[in-house]
């Protein structure tokens, strides 16, 4: 609902977007909350425009070429649908991995600076440390599989956790965890190297 | 938890939810008076059925409308669309925190951009007054955010090239239903939902300014939401 309103910073905005891309029930959800927006855009009292607004419009509408029509944004294989792609510039192979420790790897994607957004690469059979959560964060699995204390996470489904939530996630047998996961604070890891760690990789 | 629920958010907290069965329950009891007031108003209303009938008739010209805009550069229909949404946009913008001066100039924004991109319109999957939320919105972001938007991939198969007519009456059906059933929502909780459209609010902003515990706003929401659900089914 936020991301129909428009009102959630660009990291959680680019998680929804990914994730909608990969599932169907959303993307109809996605469909009713615009829906919901549009009618309650319709019954606020209007505001009178200016005078000349129209003229100033038809005048704008002139000044502009005419925009080439737009390719319609397609999944062309690969592992990353293409909002994320955009922010890659490429799919998984043009991925800067930088290593974080315990085997794990991340890049931080450029998004403005309320929230921010890293993709993760957690070896089959790794674990993420222990942590909890300052804030709000949103995981999408592209790849593989991870499971914690509550649940299991397959390729399309978002975790969501929030400052009650401690986990150990654990990438399944098999294949790499490929995640998407944005947060508005900082992770609380409960170990004391994680925590050292922590300052020099930013997350 | 996985989101793929499409109302529900459910939250990974026993406490919150708790918090949030008790609402339910307590909301359990349908708002006797609210529903009485808006059956006592339909009656009043002479030919209720015939107001409905005229709303989905004015939708369904909307769509006629972007059409000419599309095919024939039609100014006369382009002047009737900006007249109607124009000073809508406007006040959407303004409750969202714009300036008046920045609102008048990103609503031309917007009304030129329905111009410029009518040929993406496609009266089923969208109503007229969804698909212009969507780009005001999305001008919101760029103008007064100041933020990319990363936009979902479209579906394999596309816009089809030629909308089925039937179909898309549907689809303007449905969202006269969707306005209908907002308007019948408990005040409460239509409230919520403007302020989380509008107000530019998080649900903890709206915490603060409302004085009423995270737990409990986004059991509000998500019951207005389940609630409009139902009326439309």
């Amino acid at each position: 609902m936020g991301y129909a309103a428009g009102t959630l910073p660009e990291a959680f905005s680019l998680v929804v977007a990914t994730h909608i891309s990969m599932c169907d029930t959303c993307r109809a959800a996605l469909a009713e909350y615009d829906a919901v927006g549009g009618e309650i855009m319709l019954d606020v009292d209007p505001t009178e425009m200016a005078e000349d607004a129209l003229a100033a419009t038809m005048a704008l509408i002139n000044g502009t070429s005419e925009d080439p029509p737009e390719k319609p944004v397609q999944r062309t294989g690969g592992i990353f649908p293409s909002p994320l792609r955009d922010y890659v510039n490429g799919d998984i192979d043009e991925v800067k991995w930088r290593r974080v420790g315990g085997g794990v790897s991340q890049m931080i994607l450029p998004t403005s600076k309320d929230a921010s957004v890293r993709l993760l690469r957690i070896p089959a059979g790794m674990a993420v440390p222990d942590h909890g959560h300052r804030g709000t964060e949103l995981t999408l699995v592209l790849q593989g599989a991870f499971v914690d204390e509550t649940d299991r996470f397959g390729a399309g489904d978002v975790e969501v956790a929030d400052e009650d939530l401690h986990h150990t996630p654990v990438a399944e047998e098999g294949m790499d965890c490929i995640c998407l996961a944005a947060t508005d604070a900082p992770l609380r890891f409960n170990g004391l190297l994680p925590r050292i760690a922590q300052r020099f990789v930013g997350i | 938890m996985h989101v793929c629920d499409p109302i529900t958010i459910r939250v990974r907290n026993n406490t919150m939810l708790r918090e949030i069965s008790a609402l339910s329950k307590a909301d359990a009891v349908p708002l006797p008076h609210v529903y009485k007031d808006v059956e006592v108003m339909m009656h009043r209303i002479a030919g209720a059925e015939e107001v409905k009938t005229e709303q989905l008739a004015k939708r369904m010209a909307w769509v006629t409308q972007v059409s000419a805009v599309r095919d024939s550069k039609d100014k006369a229909a382009f002047a009737e669309l900006f007249a109607y949404f124009a000073p809508r946009v406007k006040s959407f913008l303004m409750k969202s925190g714009a300036g008046p001066d920045l609102a008048e100039e990103c609503t031309q924004e917007v009304m030129a951009t329905l111009w410029n991109k009518a040929h993406m319109f496609d009266p089923t999957k969208a109503s007229v007054s969804t698909w212009i939320f969507t780009i005001a919105r999305n001008r919101k972001i760029d103008l007064l955010r100041k933020q990319r938007r990363p936009e979902p991939e479209d579906l394999p198969w596309g816009p089809e090239p030629e909308p089925d007519q039937a179909e898309a009456l549907e689809l303007q059906q449905e969202t006269e239903q969707l306005g209908d059933a907002l308007a019948t929502l408990p005040p409460e909780q239509r409230k919520l939902i403007e302020k989380a459209y509008f107000g530019d609010l998080s649900h903890s902003e709206i915490a603060a300014e409302t004085g009423l515990p995270l737990g409990t706003i986004k059991s509000r929401i998500r019951l207005a939401l389940e609630r409009l659900r139902h009326v439309m089914k």
